[in-house]
């Protein structure tokens, strides 16, 4: 037994080392990354700095001296008021309102300082989410241990990077909030999970796209003690107790959120700002998601009418949609899109998922799955998705493939894919390096890892999946090296971004197609304890 | 997880640090009339571009030589010229005679960091994952983590891509040569170490190892037969490479005579700005400038220089192994920083290189020397704006080296190779050496970390404007004279390992 316990307190000292040096390298070579671009984002956030500490709080929702409106839940605007006085410290000029597009070298280093230092969440999310996953017997290679793996997909997972470090965001901190509840419920710590979610929901609104996985789940093993013996519901263990500690902590965390602006009867404005459907069904770079490639359709439909002259091209609306404004714009030959249809379209494509875990609750496992589900189904059909909601679906999907075979290939799939789709947002040629090779190490190391991790169960990847991978590759070369270089550049320029997108979300809807399968056509086995 | 993945992820985040730190500012960057060394390299591109080869070493009318005129050997013009031709399918304004002194753009920048780091992935970044997979015993994960070390030594990175230079070009070509010379390829490697003397004259720190090991090694196969053959073959190859770089200028002896002046500017003076060497350092006690004429403190220091280099290079001839090699080239390298004449502070960066080599051997001393010398070009990275990168680097480099080399937890007396010591000082008590050792590391990282934050915080008093640079150079001169001397007790006492003479042939 002492040699047992010994073994383990040496792999964990192992495993703290290895997290020390992750940590440490996180924070460390993003400092590095300060001199970059300072783009659009540094502004918004500048804005909203200034706005929550110069203006009463009454104004907040109201402040459109920018282009840039908050635009985030009150939670987060509580944050920016508790930056804000930090930021003080550093450049004061950078909370006054009206200095648009304000950029002083102090302010920069500010605002990326900040989210390295909140980035501290997120690191410690990752070591819960570690400390969830099996250990296999035996002292192995610690490049080769599920945890050692696992958090190196989060902490060094490229999208996040490249969207907090290089195009400035608050996202690692966010994100750490949904990891941690997410290892909270892996640890049967439910109320700790729910709480963590109400102040998630509540610091970005975004995260609406799982709200109906955490709520079924939360509803149904939660607030029903047991199971019958096939796993179907047990009407009468219903407790009471539980439904009301978890509506107390929701409505007490909305409350703190939105309580002021309630009382000062602010809640529609409040709300108008939130959720802005005066923006276009697909954001100025398109997601690669099935509007994506409704958008294509259309347009080559109509090219081909023109073409086979069935159409007038005098009675086509201009060909705004690779503008890339955020603007509203028509369908030439297929129906437009309205909001209430995608909303209905998510409804449905996310419907299955919930009721699988409704009927047949698989545990935690389950419920994960059933949120990346509720992620991916939403960011398919969602109205006015940003491509960077992909890492919704990425991040948590990185727990699931170090345990499993399956998921290990639909997330090489969807992570080189989803990865793949952000290269638009960097877009200047000294950013290029940095992309490219980020990407690079990323991808190689998930690959050699996960395919070393599950090496006992064959191969990870279909050949013709494979193929599809290398021809991201091929895609690359054309947008970034041959196009820029090619007499359409002046013509077309928005074609890359429309290759990209349209190649991109080809692979995301197969990944969605497989997860849905790998699901809904499990095999009745014990629920695994994780 | 296979050795090529290892080694691409390292190699990947050793290109992401370079690029990350070339997004800073450079040398000059903004700062007429002269401007740094980033406007003499693009400089020499507008020179080598515009006007023939035979006026490029002299002054004309078209080539002023008081504005950063050439004084780098042949290789490192015939490099500004192939630059220059692609600098000209871009953008023409960038190399254009005489108007485009001084061209500073955002473009241009991202183009002259791209040479440095396309000359790096050529030269230096595969002679150092060569040498690290090769030349270096241990686990394939041991040898991985030594390399990702190597590569992410931050003062060659913050010189390279900070400052603006092409060291990685001279020292990536000397270190071909050592890694052909560890495999045993030896004609080979005194090409590429030709090479890299024809790059940067600044090379000849390494020489005289090179040419000892040479030397020493035909010996011991016997002058007499195959070894006087190896040694004719040798010095034929290091002609012929001499004689092809310098092809254009031995047409006439003028012209080569000119490039040499160039290249050796002995009306310099003993030392300039604050360096962190013997006479630097002994300038705050006595005003050697002012005592003694030019001619003797040449004279004075080349005595010096030779006295230094003379033990460890005799102890190479008479033992040429690989071991012996590397520590002779720290050992040369540093005499020469230290006791030579007109040394810039970034030649540290040439002993540099072959402690990186002994990172292997003798972890915790490697890398203290390694991150002093980047301390002690602080001033110079302060004066082009690279404080942020300098701290990032050197945290990073310091926690890696002490985590993945697991410096500190070696370091029993006989890992530190301190048995040397304990003949030495016999007739004292018998101390904890290793004990010792490990403090002084921890005071000494303590002494750098706060003079780097007083130099980048605190202001000078006015009678004093000076006292920052010169702490900085005064310790780190301390530190460089101590590894010098360890180094050299070193070499002198036995290789206790078998693997590091196993390794030699």
């Amino acid at each position: 037994m002492v040699t047992v316990a010994s073994v383990q307190v040496v792999l964990l000292r192992w495993r703290s080392n290895v997290f020390k040096a992750e940590a440490s390298v996180c924070p460390a070579w993003s400092v590095k990354l300060l001199c970059v671009c300072v783009c659009v984002c540094v502004c918004v956030h500048r804005n909203w700095l200034a706005i929550t500490h110069s203006l009463p709080v009454s104004r907040w929702y109201y402040e459109n001296t920018s282009e840039w409106t908050l635009d985030y839940p009150p939670l987060f605007a509580w944050f920016e008021l508790g930056l804000s006085q930090v930021a003080r410290r550093f450049d004061a000029n950078m909370l006054q309102v009206e200095n648009l597009n304000y950029a002083s070298p102090a302010t920069v280093l500010f605002q990326r300082l900040s989210v390295i230092v909140t980035d501290v969440v997120f690191i410690y999310a990752a070591r819960e989410c570690c400390r969830c996953v099996r250990e296999p017997k035996g002292s192995r290679d610690v490049l080769s241990r599920p945890s050692f793996v696992l958090a190196v997909l989060l902490l060094w997972n490229f999208g996040l990077l490249v969207v907090d470090h290089i195009h400035f965001q608050y996202n690692g901190f966010l994100f750490g909030f949904l990891l941690l509840s997410v290892a909270k419920h892996l640890q049967s710590q439910h109320l700790q999970g729910a709480l963590l979610f109400a102040f998630l929901l509540n610091l970005k609104h975004i995260y609406l796209y799982v709200a109906p996985a955490y709520g079924v789940y939360l509803l149904r093993s939660y607030c029903f003690a047991q199971d019958n013996k096939d796993g179907s519901v047990r009407w009468s263990s219903f407790s009471p107790l539980r439904l009301l500690a978890l509506g107390a902590i929701v409505t007490s965390v909305c409350a703190l959120s939105f309580g002021p602006f309630i009382a000062m009867g602010q809640l529609p404005q409040v709300l108008s700002r939130l959720f802005p459907f005066k923006r276009g069904l697909c954001h100025a770079y398109w997601a690669p998601n099935i509007w994506a490639l409704y958008n294509v359709l259309d347009k080559s439909l109509a090219v081909l009418g023109v073409r086979l002259k069935l159409l007038e091209e005098a009675e086509l609306p201009p060909a705004s949609m690779t503008g890339g404004l955020v603007q509203e714009f028509e369908h030439s030959v297929l129906p437009s899109v309205t909001p209430a249809v995608t909303l209905v379209c998510t409804l449905l494509s996310i419907l299955p998922a919930v009721a699988s875990i409704w009927l047949r609750p698989h545990g935690a496992q389950g419920f994960l799955r059933c949120l990346l589900l509720c992620a991916l189904g939403c960011f398919m059909f969602g109205w006015h998705v940003h491509e960077k909601a992909i890492l919704i679906a990425i991040l948590p999907l990185s727990i699931l493939a170090v345990e499993s075979r399956e998921d290990a290939g639909i997330f090489l799939i969807l992570t080189t894919t989803g990865h793949y789709s952000l290269f638009p947002l960097l877009f200047t040629p000294a950013e290029l390096p940095i992309k490219v090779v980020l990407m690079l190490m990323f991808t190689i190391f998930s690959f050699t890892a996960l395919r070393k991790l599950h090496s006992a169960q064959g191969s990870l990847l279909h050949p013709l999946e494979v193929i599809y991978l290398l021809g991201l590759v091929a895609v690359a070369i054309a947008c970034e090296v041959v196009f820029p270089l090619s007499p359409w550049q002046q013509r077309l320029p928005f074609l890359p971004l429309l290759v990209t997108s349209v190649y991109c979300a080809m692979g995301v809807c197969y990944a969605f197609l497989r997860l849905y399968a790998s699901l809904l056509l499990r095999r009745e086995e014990k629920p695994k304890q994780l | 997880m296979q050795t090529w993945s290892l080694v691409s992820i390292c190699v990947l985040l050793a290109i992401i640090a370079r690029w990350g730190v070339s997004l800073n500012s450079y040398s000059g960057a903004g700062k007429p009339p002269m401007f740094g060394d980033y406007e003499a390299q693009r400089h020499w591109q507008e020179v080598t571009y515009n006007l023939p080869i035979q006026e490029w070493y002299f002054n004309t009318t078209n080539n002023d030589l008081n504005y950063w005129g050439l004084d780098y050997p042949p290789l490192t013009a015939y490099h500004s010229w192939i630059c220059a031709y692609i600098a000209k399918t871009i953008n023409p304004e960038w190399v254009e005679l005489h108007k485009s002194r001084g061209y500073e753009s955002t473009q241009h920048k991202l183009f002259m960091r791209m040479t440095v780091l396309v000359a790096d992935l050529l030269i230096y970044i595969p002679a150092v994952v060569l040498y690290c997979l090769y030349l270096t015993d241990g686990s394939s994960k041991k040898k991985v983590s030594i390399m990702f070390c190597f590569l992410l030594y931050p003062g060659l990175i913050l010189i390279d891509y900070g400052h603006f230079q092409y060291n990685g070009v001279s020292l990536g070509f000397a270190l071909w040569g050592i890694l052909a010379l560890g495999l045993g390829w030896d004609v080979l490697g005194s090409m590429a170490f030709s090479l890299a003397l024809n790059y940067k004259q600044m090379e000849l720190y390494h020489a005289l190892p090179f040419f000892c090991y040479l030397l020493g090694k035909c010996i011991k196969t016997g002058l007499i037969g195959r070894g006087l053959f190896l040694l004719v073959r040798i010095g034929v190859t290091v002609l012929a490479t001499f004689a092809l770089c310098w092809l254009p200028f031995l047409a006439e002896p003028s012209q080569a005579m000119q490039v040499v002046r160039r290249i050796f500017p002995v009306a310099r003076g003993l030392f300039e700005d604050k360096v962190a060497n013997t006479w630097c350092s002994l300038n705050t006690l006595i005003k050697i400038k002012s005592i003694l004429s030019g001619d003797s403190q040449l004279y004075l220091s080349l005595a010096c220089t030779l006295l230094a280099v003379l033990p460890s290079c005799i102890r190479l001839l008479t033992k040429p192994t690989f071991w012996h090699f590397k520590l002779a080239l720290v050992n040369s390298s540093l005499a020469f920083f230290l006791f030579s004449f007109q040394v810039h502070e970034k030649s540290i960066l040439l002993a540099a290189l072959p402690a990186c080599l002994l990172l292997n051997d003798l972890p915790l001393m490697a890398l203290w020397f390694l991150q002093a010398s980047t301390f002690s070009m602080l001033p110079l990275f302060l004066k082009d704006g690279l404080l942020v990168p300098y701290i990032v680097t050197s945290l990073g480099f310091l926690f890696f080296s002490i985590y993945l080399l697991s410096a500190l937890d070696h370091c029993s007396e006989d890992k530190l190779r301190l048995g040397a010591y304990n003949k030495l000082f016999y007739w004292l008590p018998k101390m904890d050496l290793a004990f010792i050792v490990r403090w002084k590391f921890y005071i000494s990282i303590a002494a750098m970390v706060g003079l780097s934050i007083a130099t980048a915080v605190l202001i000078p008093p006015p009678h004093l404007p000076d006292l920052f640079p010169v702490l900085v150079s005064t310790t780190a001169f301390l530190h460089f004279l101590g590894t010098f001397i360890h180094f050299n007790v070193v070499q002198f006492s036995e290789p206790p390992s078998r693997k590091s003479q196993k390794k030699s042939n």
